[in-house]
């Protein structure tokens, strides 16, 4: 009975433990959003942040979506070969990038470039003091650190997923057009007719808004209340990796079922 | 070498005393006040009876050994640990009573020195030393430029402006800080170790550009250190704490002079005495140590 009574009670301990953290994770968002003043009144700590975050990204994004783009290009030809459809490749790949892979592809690599240096830079600084510095300064940390590290990685999020799905597309059209020789005109005709904005496009740019709040509000989260110890830095960036991918998946299934259920 | 200046003669100050509920310097304008004060951490108690003030004007030195529970003391004049009993009092008001604003507007009126200096590690030493100013002033950025110059000037680092602290030494970086802590020429400025890892040039100008500092702003200056002869140098009144609580206080001159074995032992660096080198024995310990040897 006993190590059944200690499997229950870790159990109800975890439980209790994951309900905090989630009440914690929420307290945090409100708290952010309720002191973004800071926003419009020192924009450039946003943009310092955007810089940051979406500038030191684009290589990774941009050759990973390059890459996805030729592997699009060549699956999508070898399927739809197979059913005479080679003319539909440019709205498939299209289609797959801006719907799916652009926001999902992008917020993964995003949580493992930008989201572990958010997790990693706030841990270090609760490590080395920098956090207890700018309390005494009487300076909100909140307010000064995450804030405009949280816009940065919102505003990001959407332009980096944006340029993920414009280098594959490039990359889709390089494989299906250049190599392999599926007529251009058809390739852009098919994807200018089949892709609408509203629902194609713009359902796009809300996953990965969506995806931008919860990987960085993760990241952030993780480094503001790592352990001040270089175990506890590395752990909670481990946790924004494994954290924000598993989110990003989960949420991409709901998004994906409300906004194209039907 | 003797940085104190405009103090009172040694022959008319008071002998140092064993610590009672007493405050040594009455001053109706006491910057910083510690009426009672027990602190602490969860259940561990580190200090009890803690009775102090600091008034405007004064260089007063926090003393005692590693671990004794001086930068404990730090921590509750700054409002980041609150009193179990007792208060602390920060010009004028209870700390434990401040709300955030309240305590945001205590804490802009004083600057901090950390031990380890806790330079922010994405801005340059310019911008850190700029960031009171940025933060709490509507100062042009030409203003803010001479201000941060004079300032990183006086600790002898006006061309080390452009450089990132990752570029700069242990002992550099702290000067910075030191910088960054008086540029908004506070009225109380508590300085965590300041002499700690500093070359002899740098302690000795160090500790002069605190002495001055605090008779020229007419601020009050806590100096959180076991260096005996620098803090000695420029403190007008030194507390020493060990063993849980406050033992004793006085000018240098009568610590100097005094017959207590504490002080006597602290003073001279010797082995013996009341201070014990090695860490208490516990019930915790013995508990660990039997678990260890009959683990396999």
């Amino acid at each position: 009975m006993m190590p059944f009574s200690r499997a229950i009670a870790r159990l109800g301990a975890i439980t209790q433990g994951s309900i905090i953290g989630l009440g914690a994770f929420i307290r945090l968002l409100g708290t952010l959003l309720a002191r973004s003043g800071i926003v419009f009144r020192r924009p450039g700590l946003v943009s310092q942040q955007v810089h940051f975050l979406g500038n030191h990204s684009l290589l990774i994004i941009a050759v990973s979506g390059l890459f996805v783009g030729f592997v699009l290009g060549l699956q999508g030809y070898y399927t739809l070969s197979r059913y005479g459809s080679e003319q539909a490749l440019g709205l498939l790949v299209a289609l797959s990038l801006t719907r799916e892979l652009g926001p999902v592809v992008t917020a993964l690599l995003f949580a493992g470039r930008a989201g572990t240096s958010l997790t990693a830079e706030i841990g270090l600084m609760r490590a080395g003091e920098q956090i207890a510095a700018m309390e005494v300064m009487a300076v909100d940390p909140l307010r000064r650190v995450l804030v405009p590290r949280f816009w940065g990685g919102v505003i990001a999020m959407p332009v980096l997923a944006a340029v993920f799905s414009m280098v594959g597309i490039i990359g889709g059209w390089i494989v299906g057009v250049l190599m392999i020789g599926v007529d251009p005109g058809i390739f852009w005709a098919q994807m200018q007719d089949g892709v609408d904005v509203i629902d194609d496009v713009a359902n796009g740019v809300i996953k990965s808004v969506v995806f931008g709040i919860t990987v960085t509000l993760i990241a952030l989260y993780a480094g503001w209340t790592a352990k001040p110890t270089p175990e506890g830095v590395s752990r909670a960036t481990t946790r924004t990796v494994v954290l924000g991918s598993l989110a990003v998946l989960g949420l991409d299934f709901i998004l994906t079922a409300l906004m194209f259920g039907n | 070498m003797d940085h104190r200046q405009s103090r009172t003669p040694a022959s008319q100050r008071a002998p140092a005393r064993r610590m009672t509920h007493h405050h040594p310097t009455d001053h109706p304008d006491a910057v910083l006040t510690f009426d009672d004060v027990v602190l602490g951490y969860g259940d561990f108690t580190v200090l009890t009876d803690v009775n102090a003030r600091i008034n405007p004007g004064q260089v007063v030195a926090l003393m005692g050994g590693s671990g004794s529970g001086k930068t404990t003391l730090l921590r509750a004049a700054t409002g980041q640990i609150r009193a179990r009993q007792g208060s602390v009092r920060v010009f004028g008001s209870d700390i434990a009573g401040l709300d955030e604003a309240g305590l945001r507007a205590v804490r802009q009126r004083m600057g901090v020195l950390f031990q380890q200096g806790a330079l922010f590690t994405d801005l340059n030493v310019f911008e850190n030393v700029a960031f009171p100013l940025r933060e709490h002033t509507q100062v042009s950025e030409s203003q803010i430029t001479e201000r941060v110059l004079d300032k990183l000037d006086a600790v002898g680092l006006r061309t080390a402006a452009h450089l990132s602290v990752a570029e700069i030494s242990g002992g550099m970086a702290r000067r910075v800080a030191l910088a960054r802590a008086i540029v908004l020429e506070p009225e109380l400025v508590l300085y965590d170790e300041p002499f700690a890892g500093l070359d002899p040039i740098s302690l000795g100008i160090t500790a002069r550009l605190i002495r001055d500092l605090t008779t020229r702003l007419r601020c009050a200056a806590v100096l959180i250190t076991h260096d005996v002869q620098e803090s000695f140098a420029i403190a007008d009144h030194v507390y020493m704490v060990g063993q849980g609580r406050m033992i004793a206080d006085g000018t240098p001159e009568a610590l100097m002079a005094s017959d207590d074995a504490f002080v006597r032992q602290f003073l001279r660096g010797e082995p013996d005495g009341p201070i014990a080198f090695h860490y208490p024995d516990s019930p915790a310990f013995r508990e660990w140590l039997d678990r260890h040897r009959q683990a396999p």
